[in-house]
């Protein structure tokens, strides 16, 4: 910072030299060509992020496309109330929040246990190797996850063949069996972006000094002491704003996922928040419905968040704002 | 440093090594399955127990998927949206990323407009009903100007920029050179390696569009190549007796089976993805760093 303070001081003098008057209407003819270059990007956000958000204000409306969302009926909070006397959607709601459940404890800490052993690898050629083979299914679609899971696991797949040769079973219709839709989810999860997940740590134990390990040798603690007491704690503050923001899309279960995911036999456990909006609002033109079902799930997710980087300050940690 | 390791400790680095090994096969041996069924014939597919290497190679299924117009169309639908999209969204992006370097009037309302994204979006369906008033549905911008802009991207972005000397600026506007002219001649000439980084992240998740496309695009004669891929791998299963009886079908015809003409398809739609990758991961470590460092 100490750097820029000369060249402030150069800028100052330029302005005055120039503009010895600072008025506003002066200040954007300056800046002009700065505005040009923000404008298209400003544009964007305001029209494609912004606009939408005060369009969710026709959950509280009885939208009809014909009238628009200036004409449409309000009915106030119509649809919020039948959130709560839908049992589709309490399923539904049940249905995302075992999910997140089974994610926060299953998939969160992979990424975090694959760093501590990558970081533990002293041989740098078969770090990077493996490091390049569990970063690729990140950049995979969707789609062609779901398409290699349903072709390993369909009835005459190969995890069925296998089976049947090792312990002689009975094929298991992986795919059509409710019990198995969730950890099938979180198996693929942990599959694409466990990997994935890793780099953000690693980073934080790139920048570990490597005397505290030199002289906790030196104090005699192996390499499970050196973990727990240097390692973790390096990574300590950023486990915890990972956490928060998890913590924050719990209602979020990442819709093509699932969408792909699901099928007839599997809709009463798979069905979730993000698929029900798309199946109702879009699918069944029940806009209103589909969008007070989103809003309720934003404002969640923004209240979860703001109490989760709270509880992470009480608690002497950085949080995310 | 010189410390010696003791037995445990190396006990415990070869189970680490093992664990970390047999991870990378796991991740792996599926993308060898399915190269490996890909090119083998139906009858031995069907008829070995457990196929890992095929004893005959053949091009069958390569040949189908080739031969059908959808498939191939879909290809063309999506060089096209990867290529103009990743275009449009590193100018959009860059543009924007540099202005809000620029101490501009109102610059902090304006990021603030951005980093709130990070933590409120809009949800599908008022943005589903801004994207049809613009009057997008079915036109291929709807896969593009939607998503143009990433908001982390936005950000790392200016990292990176702001991660250029000042001085180089400061010396540019002494020559009397504008902020447009600091961006073209400057700025962006130094930031060839973030641009890349970008255009490729950009380009992979523009290859990988699918969820936008069911959404937007009602004509199947646009359809983007994993929402085929979808079809010919995935729906398969759903409908079994569907897929059996159109792999009954497929024998008396001598055409190859679904399973292999799928497999082919998943390679060829990820075979772009696997070239980019060695390029994409030179630089994408640093691009995640840069962001977690936000200032």
């Amino acid at each position: 910072m100490a750097i820029t303070t000369p060249a402030e001081a150069g800028t100052t003098v330029i302005a005055q030299t120039t503009t010895p008057k600072r008025s506003l209407a002066a200040r954007l003819f300056r800046e002009r060509y700065g505005f040009l270059l923000l404008l298209p990007g400003l544009l964007y956000f305001i029209w494609f992020r912004y606009v939408p958000m005060l369009g969710n204000i026709i959950a509280f409306e009885d939208y009809s496309p014909f009238q628009g969302f200036m004409h449409s009926d309000w009915v106030g909070l119509k649809h919020f109330k039948r959130i709560f006397e839908d049992a589709e959607v309490i399923r539904v709601i049940w249905n995302t929040l075992y999910l997140s459940f089974l994610q926060i404890v299953f998939a969160f800490p992979i990424p975090i246990v694959l760093a501590l052993m990558l970081n533990e690898v002293k041989n740098q050629r078969v770090k990077r190797l493996v490091q390049s083979v569990v970063y690729l299914p990140h950049f995979l679609s969707w789609v062609v996850v779901a398409g290699i899971v349903t072709i390993f696991l369909k009835t005459e797949g190969i995890v069925n063949k296998l089976l049947d040769l090792s312990f002689s079973m009975d094929p298991i219709s992986f795919l059509q069996e409710p019990s198995w839709f969730m950890p099938l989810i979180v198996l693929e999860v942990i599959w694409k972006e466990a990997g994935w997940g890793t780099i953000i740590f690693l980073a934080a134990l790139s920048g570990v000094n490597p005397t505290l390990y030199e002289a906790a040798i030196v104090d005699g603690a192996n390499r499970w002491r050196q973990i727990w007491h240097i390692t973790l704690p390096a990574i300590r503050g950023t486990i915890v704003i990972l956490l928060i923001l998890r913590l924050g899309s719990v209602l979020d279960s990442g819709f093509t996922q699932i969408f792909l995911m699901l099928n007839p036999f599997t809709m009463q456990v798979g069905n979730v928040l993000d698929t029900f909006v798309y199946f109702k609002g879009i699918q069944q033109s029940d806009f209103s419905f589909g969008t007070a079902v989103g809003l309720f799930k934003g404002v969640v997710g923004l209240v979860l968040i703001l109490a989760a980087n709270k509880v992470a300050k009480k608690f002497g940690e950085e949080g995310v704002f | 440093m010189p410390i010696k390791r003791t037995l445990s400790d190396r006990i415990a680095d070869g189970i680490n090594l093992f664990l970390l090994l047999l991870l990378a096969f796991v991740m792996i041996f599926p993308f060898y399955y399915i190269i490996a069924v890909s090119f083998s014939s139906y009858e031995e597919y069907v008829n070995t127990e457990l196929l890992l290497f095929p004893k005959t190679w053949v091009l069958d299924a390569y040949r189908f998927i080739f031969d059908s117009k959808e498939f191939i169309r879909s290809i063309g639908v999506t060089v096209y949206i990867t290529i103009v999209g990743s275009v449009v969204s590193l100018l959009l992006t860059s543009t924007m990323a540099f202005a809000l370097t620029r101490r501009l009037w109102g610059q902090r309302f304006y990021l603030f407009l951005v980093l709130f994204t990070f933590i409120f979006g809009a949800g599908m369906i008022p943005t589903y009903l801004i994207v049809k008033a613009t009057g997008l549905i079915d036109s291929y911008w709807s896969l593009i100007i939607p998503d143009a802009i990433g908001s982390f991207n936005l950000i790392v972005m200016r990292q990176f920029f702001l991660s250029i000397p000042e001085e180089l600026n400061e010396a540019a506007v002494i020559d009397g050179a504008n902020d447009l002219q600091i961006f073209t001649r400057i700025i962006l000439p130094l930031s060839k390696p973030a641009l890349a980084a970008f255009g490729l992240f950009y380009a992979v998740s523009q290859w990988n569009t699918y969820f936008t496309a069911i959404l937007y695009l009602n004509d199947p004669a646009k359809w983007t190549v994993q929402v085929i891929l979808r079809q010919i791998v995935i729906l398969d299963d759903a409908t079994n007796t569907l897929a059996s009886a159109a792999r009954d079908a497929a024998q008396s015809a001598h055409l190859p089976p679904p399973e292999t003409i799928g497999m082919a398809a998943i390679i060829l739609a990820t075979v772009p993805i696997l070239i980019v990758y060695p390029f994409l991961q030179k630089h994408f470590a640093k691009g995640v760093m840069l962001g977690s460092v936000k200032g």
